[in-house]
């Protein structure tokens, strides 16, 4: 039986993990290689980078943190942030991760995931949206982290991006992302029975309930958090551990 | 002991390459290449491949020899062969993905998309998985029934011969996910992706 995948999330800016965490094995709590090292070890089903440098001139940074990340991790890697070229792609595919994440150039573009797609295989493309409620069951798709507004409803993204060949979809609710209050489960519903590719949710985790709803209420095939595990409220083993009391399977 | 990585220029082969050289140890050469002089003087070849059937299959003929190269290793002389993902895949006669292609036809049989149920399972089949193995494998010593590891891909290889499978995985349906035929290895899952388990694997694989 599949299981359903959890999947730490560590927000890099400028080759230092932000909201950096407290664990008290670690030498350098900033570094992105160590931790995903950690979160390898622990247990995580796979490890995903968000690159959220504001600028454009520091490609390199996070393709270095790819490399060394991906000689010391065994797991599946997921890198997004800034994707917008096909040699953006390769040259992460190439430091060893094993899936990109699009976000604003797919929006822009819808072009560009059937090219990546076709070129590296829908294996390895997430299409990441950012979706925000704007009236009872219907969200918007936003772009630039946020910051923009593109008038185009998210469920017709998600089935298109499927269409064009994304192998994944990563959701996230604009509304919930910060709060700890949990996922958004309607928006999480409703995408996941719109299409037929895996949708990893994203945006709101504050307790590992928030992980059991985006799994058997949301019908999202893994769940995505960042600052329950960063700040060592929680360890991944604790979360697989809750899931599989309440009849959720993972990978123990 | 020389391995050699076919690198065909078809899709990312990087964690392929970074799970080998975390395994192999000092008496292990390893060669990520696709110069026919050093495949045919290897010990051991593996055989990765992304993307689709079709995409994998032009890419090794696009290399002149290096079919018939791999043919003459693996059906001539018998030397030990492992292909992951769709490296397994292209052992069969045919694959449907994209279109309708001939396959190295190494092992009678065809690649076509997983039956998803009309919908009920998402595709690809993306996740850890539990395999449940079906005979002795030399690359399974050591490793536990039902242990997961990692997959993603919308096609199964189905062998006419069932005894050549060496274990299945549970999703729509049972899907072949290992198999072992004389000195050919292959998984459908992704050894160098799954864990401590898929590195076992690994060593197990270079230990033959």
């Amino acid at each position: 039986m599949l299981k359903n995948r959890i999947i730490p999330c560590l927000d890099v800016k400028d080759g230092r993990v932000v909201k950096g965490i407290n664990f008290v094995e670690l030498k350098d709590a900033g570094d992105p290689v160590e931790q995903a090292k950690i979160y390898s070890d622990g247990g995580a089903d796979e490890i995903c980078f968000l690159d959220i440098t504001a600028s454009n001139e520091n490609r390199e940074t996070i393709i270095e943190i790819v490399r060394k990340t991906a000689k010391e991790c065994f797991v599946p890697l997921t890198v997004g942030g800034g994707v917008r070229t096909i040699q953006n792609i390769t040259d992460l595919l190439l430091a060893g991760a094993d899936k990109v994440s699009i976000n604003t150039a797919a929006v822009k573009n819808v072009d560009f995931v059937k090219e990546a797609s076709k070129k590296f295989g829908s294996q390895c493309i997430v299409v990441a949206i950012d979706a925000k409620k704007v009236s009872e069951n219907k969200w918007e798709v936003f772009t630039y982290g946020g910051r923009n507004k593109t008038g185009i409803d998210a469920v017709d993204f998600a089935k298109k991006v499927e269409e064009n060949g994304a192998g994944e979809i990563l959701l996230t609710s604009m509304d919930k992302d910060g709060t700890k209050s949990g996922y958004d489960v309607d928006l999480l519903k409703t995408i996941t029975n719109s299409t037929n590719i895996p949708v990893i949710a994203s945006g709101g985790v504050g307790s590992l309930d928030h992980l059991y709803d985006g799994i058997v209420k949301g019908g999202a095939s893994a769940v995505l958090a960042a600052s329950i595990f960063h700040y060592g409220e929680y360890k991944i083993k604790d979360a697989k551990e809750y899931l599989n009391s309440k009849n959720v399977s993972v990978r123990l | 002991m020389n391995v050699t990585i076919v690198d065909y220029q078809s899709g990312n082969i990087s964690s392929v390459i970074n799970s080998f050289t975390e395994v192999a140890e000092g008496e292990v050469s390893l060669e990520v290449t696709s110069d026919i002089q050093k495949i045919k003087s290897s010990d051991k070849i593996v055989l990765p491949g992304q993307g689709s059937f079709k995409s994998c299959v032009d890419s090794l003929n696009k290399i002149s020899g290096l079919v018939d190269t791999l043919k003459d290793f693996a059906i001539t002389n018998k030397k030990p062969l492992l292909g992951i993902c769709v490296g397994l895949q292209m052992f069969a006669d045919v694959g449907y993905e994209e279109a309708e292609t001939k396959g190295l036809g190494w092992i009678p049989g065809k690649v076509s998309r997983i039956d998803n149920q009309k919908g009920k399972f998402k595709l690809p089949h993306i996740g850890w998985n539990e395999i449940e193995i079906q005979k002795d494998s030399k690359i399974f010593k050591d490793i536990k029934n039902k242990s997961h590891m990692y997959f993603v891909h919308s096609y199964e290889f189905i062998p006419e011969d069932k005894s050549v499978i060496s274990a299945t995985t549970d999703y729509s349906s049972k899907i072949v996910c290992s198999i072992e035929k004389d000195n050919l290895f292959g998984t459908q899952f992704h050894p160098e992706k799954s864990d401590k388990i898929g590195l076992k694997m690994i060593d197990n694989f270079l230990k033959l």
